[in-house]
């Protein structure tokens, strides 16, 4: 057993588990935290992506022990003071889900998303990778996402909403 | 414009129907407060993993749990030589339709014998699910293995002919299509094959069971409530009164969570032999080989024409597989009844047995594959006739069900091909194949018809209306992402006249009025005839309360002339509001059912509803269709294939709500694209084991193989449904894997008759 402790959506945690035990098992089988999903355990859905300290990872293949001393936001704790998270909003407003079971790994990525674009990082499809000030297009947001899968296929509805909120001033 | 008979609406869109409403179980997805099957805590809760076969087929000599057990936290490790007796699974009986629920047939743990690779043959519970997990894999199996037929290719010769049956039946024949098609002047006569494909909603199959003496509740991921819970009384012997199933989230589904698979069954049978609550999340690769997933098929598709392009003779025969343990008939050739006008018309799927598991039903099972092989051949006659694909299809559009002369409920499949072509710009296509480009891209064009019958199965209702002007619709209906809470409210509000707000919606769970399943496209359909009828009693008992007292404006009135809106009943400027009647009645609520779950009431009420709906059958051919239109782009070099653009009409009857329709439309379309151009369950043709369980090798499409898709409905009522709606759940699959095919081979010029249409295949 290893102690770790973190701080989970603003709070202190403190537990014992085994060094093997992964991030996405702390939070959802001994934080019941259930709010994060489990779709895959591989590393391939998406759909338990959290952010760690502002970053988004896959908890499922993150060792919690690794994430001592670090700040962990789930789906739980992304929205700020009792509102809803703008992304919150407009996933509901544009239908960015179905069934929701891929849908706080994309709105805790769209979080982390963003957050990449506005500290100015390039993706795969941005034309130079020198430029600065890169425009948000459809193409980049499905391509900075594309790690986040949806079966039910609520794409459009996901970058849409997405758009809605990088687009609306701050 | 096709002939069909269509009345004016008869149920005019009210103030909330059609309204592209927000989902009301939004804030609960959106904030991770929505609980999944494995995410109720129990305390005591143990967790539970699978050791599965690694051969396709013999017995188990020898088991070794050594080092399993010696698993820190390990508390059982079940086997066939330890587990408690389960009973068999049940024959299938029309009057019990969840008998229909088996995903096999064997009774795991009761048998040594091995059926399929992957076939689980121990459950270890644990105090953790990593445990459990680990433990499961440590757990030794020694087998005698026996000969096993593994390979769809190999088999595809012992194929038989499927027989008909009440529900389906395995082929049709008018005139003489061989004939046909030898005198045909212009003719194709092609072979389609289609892989694997398994459903992969994220949500992989999860159950929590908890036992109480011989009481039991059941949490599970499934798409039918009734079925789950009569198959669970069956097989662990206890009554289904004492059964609890709750549902009220489903991670998506597809068809993989309507049958009733090992993993549940299992977990139930953990619980019993622990004692404790017992929780089960299936590992991605567990999914695979414990549920089954689409039927490898292979097709011929042979069509002849006149020169004048129209078509004499269409030929449409399939082979897929069933596993000797389970599995039924796709009907790959359905659309074949009903797409083209022809005289000469032969159909006949046929099936060859395997020692695999079983295939199952998966979104449009049958139609999605089915459409592909005709649709493709349907471009490549128009082809060889010269004919713009659309002009071909539009010169063959039938106005009577081709196989059997039968009516169409409703079919606006021209108007469907002519909003899309404005839409989407198909006259801005050039015929000759290569001969679009945008830079180094090859750009191609591509049509193809969506077709799905419509289906419709019993539900029971209930309806309440409070004093405070609130309503209660409750049914144990199933919510996989349609917004089937939301679609229904949005009913029930416009049948009653309260606002949209007034209205809640109980579902999910066993202890509600029985449910239809989610499936057939059928379940929204299916509870919104029952919640009519339930609203239309209710208004009668509210204006026979009203009728008790003389003040009352509405006192003598019938209810054919009452119009319900405003909170209450009205017969034009007459009338008053449901909390006034109710006041002055003394009563707090009022309350309207549909069905019943009585023993004696289920029976009937399924015999009454299959008779009319056979009945209903034997008129009408019920359908929604489409028409598919997408734009490709092709790296010649590389041979990628890129969608660029989507335009889908279709053709649904009333639309309950723009917004959830259309996400349901895109997501069946979505997965069509996947089907196109990634899809493929790989099966070592040696072993029968999947090689690739999993969705790093399993390819789904992902964000940055989507566009905008374009998804326009006509809204116009079916006449013979409820509000004239028709499911909005499985159409838009069909047909877009052979738009796709299409669009490729204008790119290119290249047909590709073998899914998924991977760049080896271009090249
Ligand atoms: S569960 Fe972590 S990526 Fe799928
Ligand atoms: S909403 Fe169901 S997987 Fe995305």
């Amino acid at each position: 057993m290893v102690e770790i402790r973190m701080r989970v959506n603003g709070v202190s945690e403190s537990l014992d588990v085994p060094p093997w035990v992964s991030l996405l098992d702390v939070l959802r089988e001994h934080l019941g935290l259930t709010g994060t999903k489990r779709g895959c355990d591989q590393g391939a859905c998406g759909a338990c992506t959290v952010l760690v300290d502002g970053e988004r990872i896959n908890a499922c293949l993150a060792l919690a022990v690794q994430y001592t001393g670090r700040d962990i936001t789930t789906i739980e704790g992304v929205a700020g003071g009792g509102d809803p998270h703008p992304l919150q909003t407009a996933f509901i407003r544009d239908d960015g889900f179905q069934c929701g079971y891929c849908t706080s790994g994309q709105i805790c990525s769209a979080i982390g998303m963003l957050a990449e674009h506005g500290a100015g990082s390039a993706s795969a499809v941005t034309e130079h990778v020198a430029a600065t000030g890169i425009a948000l297009s459809g193409a980049e947001i499905r391509e900075r996402m594309s790690g986040n899968l949806c079966r039910c296929g609520a794409y459009n509805g996901i970058v849409r909403a997405i758009q809605d909120v990088a687009e609306s001033p701050r | 414009m096709t002939m069909t008979e269509r009345p004016p609406r008869t149920a005019p869109a009210g103030p909330s129907v059609g309204r592209p409403i927000d989902r009301v179980d939004g804030p609960a997805k959106t904030t991770g407060a929505a609980r999944y099957s494995a995410e109720y805590p129990y305390p005591d809760l143990t967790h539970a993993a699978l050791t599965h076969a690694t051969i396709a087929r013999g017995r188990i000599t020898g088991i070794d749990t050594a080092e399993a057990d010696a698993v820190p936290g390990v508390l059982a490790v079940i086997t066939h030589r330890n587990a408690p007796a389960m009973r068999p699974a049940p024959s299938f009986s029309m009057l019990d339709l969840s008998t229909f629920a088996s995903g096999t047939s064997v009774n795991y743990l009761g048998t040594d014998e091995v059926h399929w690779n992957g076939q689980p043959m121990a459950v270890v519970v644990a105090e953790t699910r990593d445990a459990a997990l680990r433990a499961a894999a440590l757990v030794r199996l020694s087998y005698e293995e026996l000969p096993a037929t593994v390979d769809f290719a190999g088999a595809e010769k012992d194929a038989r002919p499927q027989k008909n049956s009440a529900l389906q039946s395995g082929g049709a024949t008018k005139g003489d299509a061989e004939a046909a098609l030898a005198a045909a002047p212009v003719s194709v006569d092609l072979r389609f094959t289609t892989p694997p494909h398994h459903h992969n909603a994220i949500e992989p199959h999860s159950t929590t069971a908890a036992w109480d003496g011989d009481r039991l509740t059941v949490h599970d991921g499934t798409q039918n409530i009734s079925w789950l819970r009569r198959h669970l009384a069956l097989r662990f012997g206890v009554r289904a009164q004492n059964i609890r199933v709750i549902a009220p989230y489903v991670g998506g589904a597809f068809g993989g969570k309507t049958m009733v698979w090992a993993g549940t069954l299992l977990t139930v049978l953990a619980a019993r032999v622990t004692g404790r609550p017992v929780r089960m999340m299936l590992t991605r690769e567990g999914v695979y080989r414990t549920v089954g997933g689409r039927t490898p098929s292979t097709q011929r598709v042979a069509l002849g024409a006149g020169r004048n392009g129209r078509l004499t003779a269409l030929i449409h025969t399939s082979v897929t597989q069933v596993g000797r343990v389970g599995g039924g008939p796709e009907q790959v050739t359905s659309q074949s009844r009903h797409l083209y006008d022809v005289p000469n018309i032969l159909l006949q799927q046929n099936l060859t047995e395997l020692d695999a598991l079983s295939n199952t039903v998966m979104r449009a099972p049958g139609e999605s594959i089915g459409t592909f092989a005709l649709e493709t051949a349907v471009d490549e006659l128009a082809g060889e006739l010269g004919l713009d694909p659309i002009e071909f299809r539009m010169r063959n559009e039938p106005e009577r069900n081709p196989i059997d002369g039968k009516r169409f409920a409703h079919r606006m499949l021209r108007e469907a091909y002519a909003l899309g072509a404005e839409r989407f710009g198909w006259a801005d296509r050039t015929p000759r194949p290569g001969s679009m480009r945008d830079g180094r891209w090859l750009v191609g064009m591509g049509v193809a018809s969506a077709y799905h019958p419509s289906w419709q199965f019993a539900a029971n209702v209930t309806v309440r209306l409070s004093a405070d002007g609130r309503v209660l619709v409750r049914c144990g209906f199933h919510e996989m992402g349609m917004g089937g809470a939301t679609a229904q409210a949005q009913i029930a509000a416009d049948a009653l006249g309260v606002p949209f707000e007034a209205v809640r919606v109980e579902y999910g769970d066993s202890t509600l009025p029985t449910g239809p399943g989610a499936g057939g496209s059928g379940q929204t359909a299916s509870v919104a005839a029952s919640l009519l009828t339930a609203c239309d009693k209710l208004k009668g008992s509210v204006l026979a309360l009203a009728g008790r007292s003389r003040e009352s404006p509405l006192r003598g009135r019938r209810s054919s002339t009452l119009e319900a809106r405003d909170g209450g009943l009205w017969t034009g400027p007459a009338g008053e509001s449901y909390a006034t009647i109710l006041a002055r009645a003394g009563r707090d609520s009022v309350e309207a059912a549909v069905g019943s779950d009585t023993r004696l009431g289920a029976m009937t009420g399924q015999l009454r509803f299959m008779s009319k709906f056979m009945l209903d059958r034997r008129r009408w051919v019920k359908a929604a269709c489409g028409a598919q239109f997408c734009e490709v782009r092709v790296d010649p070099v590389t041979g990628e294939v890129r969608v660029s653009r989507w335009t889908g009409v279709f053709d649904v009857g009333t639309v309950i709500n723009a917004k959830t329709a259309a996400s349901q439309l895109r997501g069946g379309i979505v997965m069509g694209i996947g089907m196109a151009l990634t899809e493929e369950t790989l099966v070592d043709p040696r072993s029968g084991r999947i090689m690739n369980p999993g969705l790093a090798e399993y390819h789904v499409p992902v964000h940055a193989d989507i566009p905008p898709l374009d998804v326009h409905y006509l809204d116009e009522p079916d006449p013979t449904m409820p509000l004239g709606l028709i499911g909005v759940g499985e159409v838009g699959i069909t047909g877009a894997a052979a738009a796709i095919a299409n669009a490729v081979h204008h790119a290119t010029g290249r047909r590709v008759r073998d899914l998924p249409i991977t760049l080896d295949k271009l090249l």
